[in-house]
């Protein structure tokens, strides 16, 4: 079934990513295309089958709860695109 | 130094510990060819010239001093590792806009074994943006080039460190798995590509894209390179809860074996869709190795054809998670930043990710979300252990499995970024092995009748690299 193009701003505005009409109108047919080509697992019997989270290695991992060493603060904002001298700066969130 | 390009990693860490080479010498070498055949090829981001040359002074110091040690398995050898792997004081990019300057303020644990091995850090190499492609042209830096022929894609997502190798510009180097993105390029340019055992190789440091399959690989031009390059970088890591404890032994000297393998044919990776041409090739390294003693008996992987579908949707799912980090807050591009916080994000994330990547993230987004989750993701996961089941069973039979690694040999740039299923297929005998954990490798051998090289890929179950590397050793030998 393909996707309308409604359903394709829904995903992308989840997605965080504003989409150009264009970008839209093509993400809506390449999208279309790859669900349908995935369309086919539902017809493999799956009944029964048990999920695991982790298969190779299924034991807990645990160690000491100590504290370690981590990274400093201006290594933690030393990235930051903006910020002052203790925080990330972001725009406002309530308008 | 004109011999360079004909030495093995090994052999230039045995020069270098008696004496013999110098790895300041070695060292200039390597970075000279990465700034001038390895720009042609463009397989290089950032070539990280004071740091190796620092590291290669502090080799040659230790040998002087006479304490170098067997301890430094790589002493001197110049290394190459994919732009996704941390290396601090010099960018890592994932080869996407968004990351623009991000500095790493951390070591990824594979470099820090790397270098306590006594390897040099010489670049960073160009990918598809954040490991997502088959051809390296979804670089925010540009195609990488086939060092065979420079109007083919080298393969992908490892391009740029495969085609380091290929070109012998380093005779190590160090790209990522997540469905196949070491041992298909491998195949595409003629070298040897290792994807390990799921845990066997610490991910701390490396730029997660699938975190459920993602595996640090090595790339080499020797099995005993491959080898030398695995047992250096592997092992348990308390950074990385998927790591695992495991005696890895030393592989590189394990290579020779009086073993006669027992070797399943899937017949499912032999069927339509197959080249002729690679198809006549991987049968005959089966002849060769039968010839050799080696035994063949025909399995069956049944769900095969269903991988590519399982493989879009689980990574893709991950991806979309793993990629909300890239927000314009913590570090690379902010766009709109005077705008409101949800205007910021949409629109640094829109300007910042390619084609490609927003595909797998809207996929992604998409099979999780409220009413899909169950049909898609769900539904995947359980093929998926499926999958794993299968090659269960087959290890049951068999030691080890045959197959292509690629349907097809190189393809021309530009052939098939239009079409993006038909490139997705390109991973059709890869996906599975990374979906089931087990380890994969791809082995050069033979060429088309244009002179494109072939891979033929071996797996094995969990953490049993010993056999692919020797099996690797024995399919090299008699070949040439």
């Amino acid at each position: 079934m393909p996707l309308s193009r409604e359903q394709v701003e829904q995903i992308a505005s989840l997605a965080r990513l504003k989409l150009s009409p264009k970008e839209i109108e093509k993400f809506a047919s390449e999208l279309t295309l790859i669900l349908d080509y995935v369309e086919q697992l539902a017809e493999v019997d799956t009944e029964g089958v048990e999920l695991k989270d982790q298969f190779i290695t299924a034991e807990n991992v645990f160690r000491e709860d100590n504290s370690r060493k981590s990274l400093s603060r201006d290594e933690a904002l030393s990235n930051a695109p903006e910020k002052d001298e203790e925080f990330f700066k972001v725009p406002k969130v309530i308008g | 130094m004109s011999e360079y390009k004909n030495l093995t990693a090994k052999q230039m860490a045995d020069g270098v510990k008696c004496g013999e080479l110098s790895a300041v010498e070695l060292t200039k070498e390597a970075i000279n060819l990465a700034k001038t055949e390895g720009k042609e090829l463009n397989a290089f981001i950032t070539i990280c010239e004071e740091k190796a040359l620092k590291q290669a002074a502090a080799v040659d110091a230790l040998v002087k001093k006479g304490t170098s040690s067997p301890s430094q398995p790589l002493a001197g050898v110049p290394v190459a590792i994919k732009d996704n792997i941390s290396y601090t004081d010099y960018a890592t990019t994932c080869a996407s806009h968004i990351l623009d300057g991000y500095i790493p303020p951390y070591d990824a644990t594979c470099v820090k074994n790397l270098i306590d091995a006594g390897a040099i850090i010489i670049g960073k190499t160009n990918m598809d943006e954040f490991a997502m492609g088959s051809s390296n042209e979804n670089s925010f830096y540009g195609p990488v080039k086939n060092p065979v022929n420079h109007e083919l894609v080298p393969g992908g997502s490892s391009g740029g460190s495969t085609a380091a190798v290929a070109q012998k510009i380093v005779p190590i180097a160090f790209g990522s798995e997540t469905g196949g993105s070491v041992r298909q390029p491998a195949a595409l340019c003629g070298v040897f590509g290792l994807k390990p055992t799921y845990g066997g190789i610490s991910r701390y440091g490396l730029v997660a894209f699938a975190s459920s399959t993602d595996q640090i690989a090595p790339l080499a031009r020797t099995a005993e390179d491959i080898a030398l390059a695995y047992q250096v970088a592997a092992g348990r890591d308390e950074n990385d809860s998927t790591s695992v404890t495991f005696d890895h032994p030393l592989y590189s000297e394990k290579l020779a074996t009086d073993k006669k393998f027992k070797i399943g044919i899937p017949k499912e990776y032999f069927a339509e869709g197959l080249n002729d041409e690679v198809k006549q090739i991987v049968e005959e390294a089966i002849k060769l190795l039968e010839k050799n003693g080696h035994t063949f008996k025909e399995i069956s992987l049944p769900m095969t054809n269903r991988a590519i579908a399982v493989y879009y949707i689980i990574t893709s799912a991950e991806a979309s998670s793993n990629l909300a980090r890239f927000d314009g807050v913590k570090y690379g591009l902010r766009e709109a930043g005077d705008k409101d916080l949800t205007t910021m994000y949409s629109t640094t994330r829109d300007s910042g990710f390619g084609a490609e990547v927003k595909r797998r993230i809207m996929l992604g987004t998409y099979v999780l979300s409220a009413g899909y989750y169950e049909a898609y993701y769900r539904k995947a996961s359980k093929v998926r252990e499926l999958i794993r089941l299968d090659f269960e069973k087959a290890f049951n039979e068999v030691d080890l499995i045959i197959s292509p690694t690629s349907p097809t040999p190189a393809f021309k740039l530009g052939e098939k970024i239009d079409d993006p299923l038909t490139m997705y297929l390109s991973d059709i005998y890869t996906a599975s092995a990374s979906l089931a954990g087990n380890p994969g490798i791809s082995v050069p051998f033979g060429k088309t009748k244009d002179g494109l090289p072939i891979g033929v890929q071996f797996l094995a179950p969990w953490f049993n690299e010993l056999s692919l590397f020797q099996i690797s050793n024995i399919l090299q030998k008699s070949a040439s």
